[in-house]
Formats: C-alpha cells, structure tokens, sequence
C-alpha cells in the first residue's frame, strides 16, 4: 500500500480537516445542550411509542419511494424525448417544498374536498381518506420520490456508453441487461438512497402530524419539540436527539450491509446510446412509468400554482424583500456545502474506512434541526449576538443540511472516477490541481451540478432554525409564508408559496443544468 | 425597518450626543405580532412619539416559542419586555425567575373577568371556539352535540401549539373528571390534528374540514378584511374557554420606568385600539362601543371558562395525559 502514490493527498487532507468540523458543527450543539441540561429525563412509554411510529413510517416511506422510483429512474435512462429535461427539473420540486405547501398541494388532490374524491364521488365509487399512516406515507413517497429517482438515475448514466456498445454487439436482451447492469446498478444505489430517505423521514413532524390524524401519529422530532418548548426539559430533547443519532447510525450500518460497489469499468465518456434489447413492451411500460409519476407529482403543484398564481403580482414588498435575502443565503449556503463536500467526497472515495466517515456526513440529516439550533444558539449567545448572526447561521446549517445529499450524489461518482482515471493519472504523473481538473472533475460535474441544485433548493425551502433565531427585518421566505398563513392571510400566503416554488425550481435548474453542460443528458 | 432608519438619521442631525442617550426598549413576541400586517408597527410609532425612545419588537415564533428563547438567554437577555405570553405560559415564566412585578393598578380593563396580577398584564384575550362556514347544518351547540354528530373538525396538537393547549384545558375546565369521556367521544370526529394553528386553519379554509378550532374573533378578519360574511364561530352551552393575552417586565431589564412606561400605554386607548383589525383579538381595555364594526356580530358565549394560572400546570399535566389516551386508542 505504502508504494502506492498519494496523488490527491493534500485535498484528502482537507477533506479530513472539513470532516473533522462537520462533525464538530453536528455534535457540538448537541453537547452544548446536554451541557446546559441538569441530568437527562428517561424515556416515557409514550416517547417509546413515538420511536416506533418514526421507525416504522420512515422504513415504509423510504421503502416505497424507493421502489416507485426503480421504473421512473430507468425510463428516464432509457427514453431521450422532447421536454425530458423539464420532466426531470419540474418533478424535483416536490423535495424542496415546505411542508404545509406540500401537504395542501397534495390535500387538492387527494383530500377530502380534492381532486381525486370529487371524480369519484361522481363515478358513485366512495371516497378515499389521505389521514392516516397511509396518508403520512403518501406525502413522504410525494416529497422523496424525485429525489430517489435522481439518485438511481445518477447511478444508472453511470454506465458508460462503451459497455452499451458491447452489449448491443453482443445482442443482449432485456434479462442479459437486467443481469449485467440493472441488477449491479441497484445493488449499488438502492441502499444509499433508501438510507437517505429513511433518514430524512425520520426528522418528519409537521407532515407526520397533519396527516397521521392523532397522537398516535407521534415522531421523535415532536417529541422533542414537545420537551423543549412546554416543559424546557433539555435534558429530555438532548436525550431524544441522541436517539435519533442512535437511529442514523443503526440505518447507517444496515445500509452499508446491504451496499455493493458498481463497477463498469472505463469510458470515455461518449455521448449515450441507446439501450439495447428495446421493444415494443420496454417503450410501453417506460412511458405509463413516466406518465403516473408525472400525474402524481406535478397534480399537486399545479394545484397549489393554480390557487396562489393570482396573489403573485400583489404580494406586499416585505414578502419579495424576504425573497431576495432567501436567494442569497440560498447561494452561500451551496458555496459552503459545495467546497465542504468536494474533498470530503474525495477522501471518502480513497479510503477503506469509508463507512464510518460517510456516517459524519449523514449525520447531519438525522440530528434534530431543533436540537442544532437550540446547541448553536447556546455556543453562540456568550460570545455575540445570535439575532444579528441569524441569517449566517442559518445558511451554515442549511450547508449541513444538504451535505448528505451531495455527498451521496459525489461518492460514488469519486469513487468511479479514481478507480477508472485514477491509474491514467498516475501514469502521466499528474498530480494535485491538475489531476483534480483533468481527471477527476469533469467525472464529478454532473453529480455536483444536482448536488448544488439540492442544495441551493433545499436552503430556499427550509424553515428550520431561522425561526429560532429571527431577528426584525431578516425574514426568509418561508418564514413569511407562515406568517401570512398564521395571520388569516391564506390569499397571500398562497402567492408566496408560488414564488417560493418557482425560487427554488429556478435554483436547482440553474445549478443542475450548469452541472450537465457537455453531458447528453 | 425604513421608518426606523429614517428615525434614526433625523435623531443623530438633531445632535450627536442626543442620539446616544435615546434608550433602547427590547419587547420579545410572536412572530405575527411584528409582521408588516400585524400591531407591532402601529404600536411601535404611537409609542416612540410619546417616549424619546426607541422600541425595538423581536419576533420569536409563538408564545411557548418566545418563552423557551427567554429561557434560553437566562440572565443575558436583552429583553426587557415579553409580551404575548398567555395564562397557560404565565406559571411557567414566574417559576423560571424571569418576571418582575409592574406596581400598575390596571384601569378600564374590559374583559369577562377580573385582574389583580402583580406580574403580568392583559393587552387582549379572545375566546376559543369551532369556527365553520355559515351553510354548515345543524350546528352543533356543546362539545356532547358535536361528538354525536358527523361533522369533521381539525385541532391543533397541545404539545407544539397554545390553541390546542387551550383546547385542552377548555374541555377539562368544563368536564373534569368525565373529560376523557368527552375526548373519546370525539375521536371520532378528529380528521387530523396539526402541528400549529397556520396548519389547521388553512385545511378548514381549503374546504377538507367542517370545523376548526380558532377564536370566536376569526369570522371578524373574514368579515372586515375580506367583506365575506359567510363564516361564524359556533356558540357552546358549556362556556369557552379564554385566552388572556399579557405582557411583563423582565427581571433583566435596563430601565424600569421606561418598561413601566410601556407597561401604561400598553392599556392606553392608542395601543388598544390598533388589536382588533390587527391581532383579531379583543383588546383587553376598551369598552365594548369602541370596537370596530363587525365586532358587534360575535359570537358571545355565556359563560367564560379559564383556569387561574396557578392550576394551569397541574391541569395541563392531567389534561395531557386524558387526550393521549383516548385519542391513542
């Protein structure tokens, strides 16, 4: 091992420092709590039933959009057709959206005075009811299902197009692809994507609550809400928050179980070709893929466009003031996840141990936002003013936020990267910023653009810890629409979240297409 | 922030040294209070015109939001004024050391019960009720009415909201020992249970509820700001149960008689008259004819139910724990 060359060593370092204070940043405020706590309260029978309902509708939630996702991500590898770009944009929105803008998007549809009830009720076929764990379930494969079909998609155009050249001269069919790529291709990515969902599921409150109908729909998280903010038991939230850790890591292990490394060997990243063993019946089920997805994403932003699209022009100006400031921390917060995630991605991808350090990395999605900014806010206070650092701090815990996300996008295409270019590399001895530039980003760019894109998106939909730190006049979007909403201003509040729909999609397109320049997808 | 800023340009020609001296008043509250559309602004001038001071609102989420961030700073607020907790929070922040006593006797006070609180005063209270669209039939007129019929309400969660916490205390004010009875016969009804107020109101008003629970106050915003008359809040025989809406002085605060002074104008027909298009809440002291038209449609129930703030905890404990087993069944 020793013989080999170090190429990259000093961005692996990097990476190793950054790790190093993600972690910090992660655990910190979680000690910084448990610090200020006076001993922990135990666990109550009723949190005990809350972890199981977190456990048991993550685990659904991030099975199903897993597997819903399988059809969606292949037709897309598989079909190249006029708009397909803006499919792929379009249906990413669902992932960035607040909360309650989602869930009344998808109450239009499904709700009881919905879309779906009402041709029903005319058709004399009963109703159907969105409460309940179904319903819980329902929102969470609405919001998560683009997001596993980018990360399968980003797993499947890692094929590259020589392998397809060679399956097309040696005649494959479709269970010769199934078996060569397809299989491989989802041993490899379906673990990853499942655990990010799952992780992200389990951070769920206000979904989990609007649609679970009832205390018996309790997560962690609002158990931890509920011992923070009525009983000021921070012991009891810090306690709670370490078992969400508890759970990332147990999800974590499991995933990497299961994980398998894909490997396809060189291209040279060729322009696409078409899928070999194409027929009459691949073109069929692709398509009804392509088209229930669509009609099950896009059914419900086109409801919540239709009912805000009017208030739009008349919003009052403090609402496009909270906008501008949303881009921009929007903005810094993706530099910041961006130059985070870069060497961490390549340190991963260059090590054995890389399990454990992805956990750093994943971490940040399983760890309760309330307990990070609660721990931040009481790092903070001592030294300076929280309210004036509001919109820094918020913008360095949306970084954190879509770290995971682009780490999971970044991993695998590093890892690829390395272990096909690597050697090339080496042979012509580059090194350093030069081997970074040449051999490994053009490998990274297109992960990197989507991971971006999340990025930039995700921090223009967040609530998070704004609201604990919002200071007179540093209002995010979000934030407003809420207020609007709380202030019986439902009219504005709609038109509000149109923009904010509309922000975030131009975002993520602007950043994802920068990241598919030169690629044919 | 502009009139501020503005404020502040003409002070610092008016001279230097003037401008320093102006003192700072810090009032901590919820977020809608401060919003463009909301009292803050309103109160905020009529206050700086009659204080040579400047009055700054935080905003910090809801009640039990800005109650937790007082607890949070501790000794190093720079609060010095919380305003916005309700009766339900009030036990809590006296118990945590964070509240001074104001030495104001309270004129004029309007509302349903009486005052005599040395450490917090009313600015405006409402009543909690089922607010629904005026062509609902057969509405219903006790909580026994309502868990009998077929109507689909909305609530909002007690553990992340203070309506759903009044909700609680509403029922158990009025059933006590029989309120688990009451729940179970309304678990039925529950279409959902939100984590906010903004959550519920807004599935009511998308048409996927016949109820929700709100203020008797919400059809005047419908009424006044929206010319729409077709929403009511609907009247129960058991009584409804308050909110009284107060402020203090904290214990960290830099000028008394500045915060004191706040305090009086607080209850002053200036402060007063800007919640009820505003807060959608009755201010707290100002008589019945001074109220905006379209107050005069209320529902008034016949009965006000609240709880002193001294039983709140022990209520709240027992109130919780009724709710989680007859809803978990």
């Amino acid at each position: 091992m020793a013989a080999r060359a170090q190429p990259l060593s000093w961005v692996q370092a990097t990476g190793g420092v950054f790790i190093l204070l993600v972690a910090l940043l992660i655990l910190g405020p979680l000690i910084a709590v448990v610090l200020r706590a006076e001993g922990f309260g135990g666990l109550g029978a009723s949190d005990w039933a809350a972890i199981r309902f977190t456990l048991l509708q993550a685990a659904l939630s991030a099975l199903l959009s897993c597997l819903a996702a399988v059809p969606v991500a292949r037709a897309l590898a598989r079909r190249r057709f006029t708009g397909r770009g803006a499919y792929v944009a379009l249906m990413g929105a669902p992932f960035i959206l607040p909360v309650l803008v989602a869930v009344l998007g998808l109450l239009a549809v499904f709700g009881r005075a919905g879309w779906v009830n009402a041709v029903l009720t005319d058709l004399g076929a009963g109703t159907v009811d969105i409460y309940g764990l179904g319903g819980v379930v329902l929102a969470h494969v609405f919001l998560n299902l683009p997001l596993a079909t980018r990360l399968l998609l980003q797993a499947w155009l890692s094929i590259p197009s020589e392998r397809m050249r060679l399956a097309h001269a040696l005649n494959f069919g479709p269970r010769a692809m199934r078996r060569h790529f397809e299989i491989p291709v989802l041993r490899a990515a379906l673990p990853g994507a499942a655990l990010v969902i799952f992780l992200i599921c389990t951070t769920s409150f206000a979904v989990a609550l609007t649609l679970g109908g009832g205390p018996s729909a309790t997560t962690v998280e609002l158990a931890i809400y509920q011992a923070f903010r009525f009983e000021f038991d921070l012991g009891r939230a810090a306690l709670l928050g370490m078992v969400q850790v508890g759970i990332c890591i147990g999800a974590g292990l499991l995933a990497w179980l299961f994980a398998a490394q894909a490997s396809f060997g060189a291209g040279l990243d060729r322009p696409a070709m078409s899928w070999p063993g194409d027929g009459q019946a691949a073109r069929f089920t692709d398509g009804l893929a392509l088209g229930l997805a669509g009609l099950f994403l896009l059914l419900p932003l086109l409801a919540v466009t239709l009912e805000g699209i009017g208030a739009v022009v008349s919003l009052p100006g403090s609402t496009w003031a909270a906008a501008l400031r949303s881009i921009l921390v929007a903005l810094g917060s993706t530099a910041l996840a961006v130059t985070l995630a870069v060497p961490i991605a390549l340190l991963i991808a260059g090590r054995a141990a890389r399990a454990g350090l992805e956990a750093v990395g994943l971490l940040s999605i399983a760890v309760s936002p309330l307990v990070i900014g609660t721990g931040l806010f009481l790092i903070v206070f001592p030294v300076a003013n929280p309210v004036a650092l509001s919109l820094p701090i918020t913008g360095l815990v949306n970084a954190l936020v879509a770290l995971p996300f682009l780490l999971r996008a970044l991993i695998p295409a590093a890892t690829e990267a390395e272990a096909t270019h690597g050697r090339l590399a080496d042979a012509l001895g580059m090194h350093g910023m030069a081997r970074f530039r040449h051999a490994i980003l053009p490998r990274l760019r297109r992960p990197l653009g989507f991971g971006a894109g999340l990025a930039a998106a995700f921090s223009m939909g967040d609530l998070g810890v704004i609201a604990l730190f919002s200071a007179p006049g540093q209002e995010t979007l979000p934030l407003e629409m809420y207020r609007l909403f709380g202030s019986y201003r439902t009219d504005d509040a709609q038109g509000a979240a149109v923009l904010l729909m509309a922000l975030s999609l131009g975002l993520f397109w602007l950043f994802d297409r920068g990241g598919r320049v030169n690629a044919s997808t | 922030m502009k009139p501020t800023i503005i404020a502040a340009g003409l002070t610092v020609m008016a001279g230097a040294a003037f401008a320093q001296d102006a003192p700072v008043l810090t009032v901590y509250t919820y977020d809608s209070f401060v919003a463009d559309w909301g009292p803050g602004p309103a109160i905020e001038e009529a206050f700086e015109a009659v204080c040579d001071c400047d009055l700054q609102f935080v905003g910090a989420g809801d009640g039990a939001a800005v109650l937790s961030r007082l607890r949070l700073e501790g000794d190093r607020s720079e609060a010095d004024i919380v305003l916005g907790l309700d009766t339900n929070l009030t036990a809590a922040a006296l118990e945590a050391g964070l509240i001074a006593e104001h030495g104001i006797t309270p004129e004029g006070l309007t509302m349903p019960v009486t005052w005599d609180d040395p450490n917090f005063l009313p600015f405006d209270w409402g009543y909690f009720a089922f607010v629904h669209r005026t062509d609902l039939e057969d509405v219903p007129g006790s909580f026994i009415e309502l868990a009998a019929s077929d109507l689909r309400i909305v609530i909002q969660d007690p553990r992340s909201s203070t309506p759903g916490l009044g909700l609680l205390m509403w029922v158990q004010s009025a059933y006590g020992n029989e309120a688990e009875a009451i729940w179970e016969g309304l678990a039925d009804n529950i279409l959902t249970v939100t984590p906010g107020w903004s959550e519920a109101y807004a599935l009511f008003v998308e048409g996927e509820a016949d109820m929700v629970l709100s203020y008797t106050t919400s059809p005047a915003y419908h009424l006044i700001a929206e010319e729409d008359d077709s929403f009511a809040a609907a009247a129960f025989e058991e009584g409804h149960y308050m909110q009284v809406e107060v402020a203090g002085i904290l214990n960290t605060a830099d000028d008394t008689a500045l915060a004191g002074q706040f305090m009086e104008f607080m209850l002053s027909p200036d402060f007063q008259q800007v919640i009820p298009t505003t807060n959608w809440m009755y201010p707290a002291a100002l008589p019945a004819d001074a109220l905006p038209d379209g107050f005069q449609t209320l529902t008034v129930p016949l009965t006000s139910l609240l709880f002193p703030d001294t039983d709140v905890p022990a209520n709240r404990e027992t109130a919780l724990e009724t709710w989680q087993r007859a809803l978990s069944r």
